[in-house]
């Protein structure tokens, strides 16, 4: 099988991490070879956070570059927009439209680029915009974007829904289980 | 049992089951979690120290006693801990001593670029470089034995990509160790000239043994396939290649970078047309086969800096673009900034409105260098605030004096700050030293330090009483404030800053992501109230934004510290209850 290749892009602290680990704990169940990378540090203090998966027969770099993301996940719509370039020609965005300002943008030196979806939609990306934030509300916490995300991946692949729900229950905290499994349930039939 | 795991982790459980006793290591990103995960293993002792040379010292004297021990850092930890390791390398080891070296092209979190390799090479060690989790899995376990087959300490280099990058390790069991009993050995062991000359010997005896090895060792290996095209490399660059190429051309994966095969690489060579040496960082591997008499193509197609990765490989070998989707949106900069409520930002607001010049230090700390506050002058390395203010003052004209300050965090002021401290008493310079204290090791994820009271197992341990450390090295003047009043921390800061002695400022909260901390419920702005005055604004607190030519606060985000209510003149930041 060819590789797949998937970016999880959003703002520190929106639990892109948690994503990218369930998705890599049911590849590996899966039976695929499977790299995920990330960056700590510096970059999560309210920085840009990309992760990189790869998942297939044989996986050798740990990064997705350039016009080579088959779907990029953004957990944010200026970061869709930052990170476009890496989608491949025919790969999919999922995008939550929640929009959170950069600081050149909070002190005025730069513009959101609110718009920025329609233009890509004009230029023929294969783009399914929802609003996570409002879903993971209903789910009961803001917080769980990142489970609302997945969920609406996970239901393009061809992998059963308890396989995604149990490397989620093989994730989380316990106490936190509940509001997971119902922010997954919701994206997933969203 | 497979696993997916991060390369650092791969490390961990490697040196595990290679039988390590103890670790003892200074946190630092792209290395911390080598160490945080071999603190969950109960059987073996972990600790955090104050600094990276600390650490190695301790690895020595537990090597000493017989056990197998390592300890980890990031590239620029390795500087500070290069003075044990140096002489290390002529002692040798009686336990096995394993040193992880994490590296950070591209400097994804660090204030430099250094490459590890030139330590290995300029310290006589063995060097070992995996290039995903399952090598560093492998390369650590195997390294203790190296270490004490060869009577040296072994260097693991990391680096970000494979340090924070999950790949699927096939993980197994521990092997007990034996310890060695402890012999007085003054001639191997006692460094003073007479011994380390000879000593001197022994390691250049070790290298050239060493080089036998690395000739037929399980870390280097040559894949030959077509002839047209050979690639030398190391570490993720060789994941890069073989992204690109797969099987179809040779390449010499390079898994000890020191000391380098000649044979292998020579005859390599000879069996292809064209030779390439694809390295991250630093050209020890071309610069290497130069002085076997090669002309590889290296350097002068890949860069000398940041992170390669598959395009750099596809377009150095000029293989077509492909097609990518542009916005014409200009998609404005999201760099890290301070958080929400975080303790530091009433200090830097402080001193940015009192034109302050700031000798700054390494932490999250050094956010306080971007727009808007832009209150640092100068970062160089850990604890130079300290140090370099005393300079500074000493080469300022009389009216910069009273008007520059060093900031250190708590960590940082263990770590290497106390002793600028004391150069600072001792040598008498009236410069005023703002400790961050918030209470933890913030930067690299939450690690306790000397000054929290607790250890790596989140145990209650000794702590280091800062003001009385402060008193004890001869500063007089210690004053402790808390940075969400910003009122006082104008007042003690003018106070110290007029002083004609040196002084000492604790600024004192902790960080506000703690699980411990209790925030406070969300602030709102009362939009009748608000001017517009865009004051708030200037704390760059990302809760706090312009919409519709009035401030708002992002009810997500707002911790409810306060501090911009302080600030509002108009009375327009309320609680969301009123």
């Amino acid at each position: 099988m060819k590789t797949v290749n998937i970016m999880i892009v959003g703002v520190g602290g929106q639990g892109t991490l948690l994503a990218s680990k369930v998705l890599g704990k049911v590849m590996l169940e899966e039976g695929y070879d499977v790299k995920v990378s990330e960056v700590h540090g510096m970059s999560q203090r309210g920085g840009s956070v990309v992760t990189y998966v790869r998942f297939g027969d044989k996986v050798y770099s740990p990064i997705v570059t350039e016009g080579e993301a088959d779907y990029i996940l953004a957990f944010e719509k200026a970061e869709a927009a930052r990170w476009i370039k890496n989608l491949k020609r025919g790969g999919k965005l999922i995008v939550n439209t929640q929009e959170i300002d950069p600081m050149p943008v909070i002190i005025g030196s730069a513009v959101y680029p609110s718009d920025v979806l329609a233009e890509l939609k004009a230029k023929g990306v294969d783009l399914d915009a929802l609003d996570a934030l409002a879903i993971a509300k209903r789910a009961g916490s803001a917080k769980a974007v990142n489970v609302v995300l997945l969920a609406r991946f996970a239901k393009l692949l061809d992998i059963p829904e308890e396989k995604w729900l149990a490397a989620l229950k093989d994730t989380v905290a316990p106490k936190f289980l509940e509001l997971n499994e119902k922010a997954f349930a919701l994206g997933y039939d969203a | 049992m497979k696993k997916l795991l991060i390369g650092n982790e791969a490390v961990s459980r490697g040196l595990y089951e290679g039988g390590i006793e103890l670790v003892s290591s200074y946190p630092g990103t792209p290395s911390t979690e080598i160490t945080e995960f071999l603190a969950k293993y109960d059987d073996i002792h972990s600790e955090w120290a104050p600094n990276e040379k600390v650490a190695l010292e301790v690895v020595f004297g537990a090597s000493l006693s017989g056990v197998r021990a390592a300890c980890a850092m990031k590239h620029v930890g390795l500087n500070v801990a290069a003075d044990p390791l140096f002489t290390l390398s002529y002692t040798g080891v009686t336990g096995g001593i394993v040193v992880c070296v994490a590296d950070d092209p591209a400097a994804h979190s660090s204030q430099n670029e250094q490459d590890s390799r030139h330590y290995a090479i300029g310290a006589k060690l063995p060097m070992l470089e995996p290039s995903d989790s399952a090598e560093a899995y492998e390369f650590s376990k195997s390294a203790f034995e190296l270490s004490e087959k060869f009577d040296t300490p072994v260097l693991l280099r990391m680096c970000t990509r494979v340090a924070h990058s999950q790949s699927i390790v096939d993980v197994g069991e521990r092997q007990a160790s034996e310890r060695i009993p402890y012999e007085k050995n003054a001639a191997k062991y006692v460094m003073m000239p007479a011994n380390a000359k000879k000593r001197h010997v022994a390691v250049e005896e070790r290298m050239k043994a060493l080089k036998e090895f690395a000739e037929n060792c399980p870390y280097n290996k040559a894949e030959y396939a077509d002839s047209d095209i050979g690639v030398i490399t190391s570490g993720t660059s060789y994941e890069y290649i073989k992204e690109v190429f797969g099987d179809t051309i040779s390449i010499l994966k390079i898994g000890m970078p020191n000391p380098l095969p000649d044979k292998l690489i020579i005859d390599f060579a000879a069996k292809v047309k064209k030779l390439y040496v694809i390295e991250e960082l630093d050209p020890i591997i071309e610069n290497h086969c130069r002085t076997l008499g090669l002309k590889p193509i290296g350097k002068e197609k890949f860069s000398l800096l940041g992170e390669f990765s598959q395009e750099t490989v596809a377009k150095a070998f000029n293989f077509p673009q492909k097609p990518i989707v542009k916005t014409d949106a200009e998609v404005p900069a999201r760099p890290p900034m301070m958080c929400s409520g975080c303790p530091h930002r009433g200090i830097y607001y402080t001193l940015a409105k009192n034109k302050i010049t700031v000798i700054g230090d390494i932490g999250c700390y050094t956010l306080g260098a971007v727009p808007p506050l832009n209150a640092v002058d100068s970062v160089l390395c850990m604890g130079a605030s300290v140090s370099g203010i005393h300079g500074f003052l000493h080469g300022s004209p009389d009216a910069q004096k009273n008007k520059t300050v060093a900031v250190i965090g708590d960590s940082t002021f263990i770590h290497s700050g106390v002793t600028g401290l004391i150069n600072i008493a001792y040598n008498g310079s009236a410069s005023t030293v703002i400790i961050l204290d918030n209470s933890i090791t913030g930067m690299t994820g939450h690690q306790q330090n000397p000054t929290t009271g607790f250890n790596i197992k989140g145990d209650p341990a000794g702590k280091v009483d800062l003001e009385s450390l402060c008193r004890a090295v001869g500063i007089n003047s210690v004053r402790v404030v808390d940075p969400y009043n910003l009122k006082q921390c104008d007042e003690v800061i003018k106070e110290e800053l007029a002083k004609d002695e040196p002084s000492v400022i604790i600024s004192r909260r902790p960080c506000v992501l703690l699980k411990h901390v209790k925030t406070a419920p969300p602030l709102k702005v009362n939009a009748d109230k608000c001017r517009s005055c865009k004051r708030c604004m200037g704390l760059g607190c990302p809760s706090i934004s312009m919409k519709n030519g009035k401030a708002t606060i992002d009810e997500t985000l707002c911790v409810g510290c306060g501090v911009c209510g302080e600030l509002c003149a108009f009375g327009a930041i309320e609680e969301r209850n009123v």
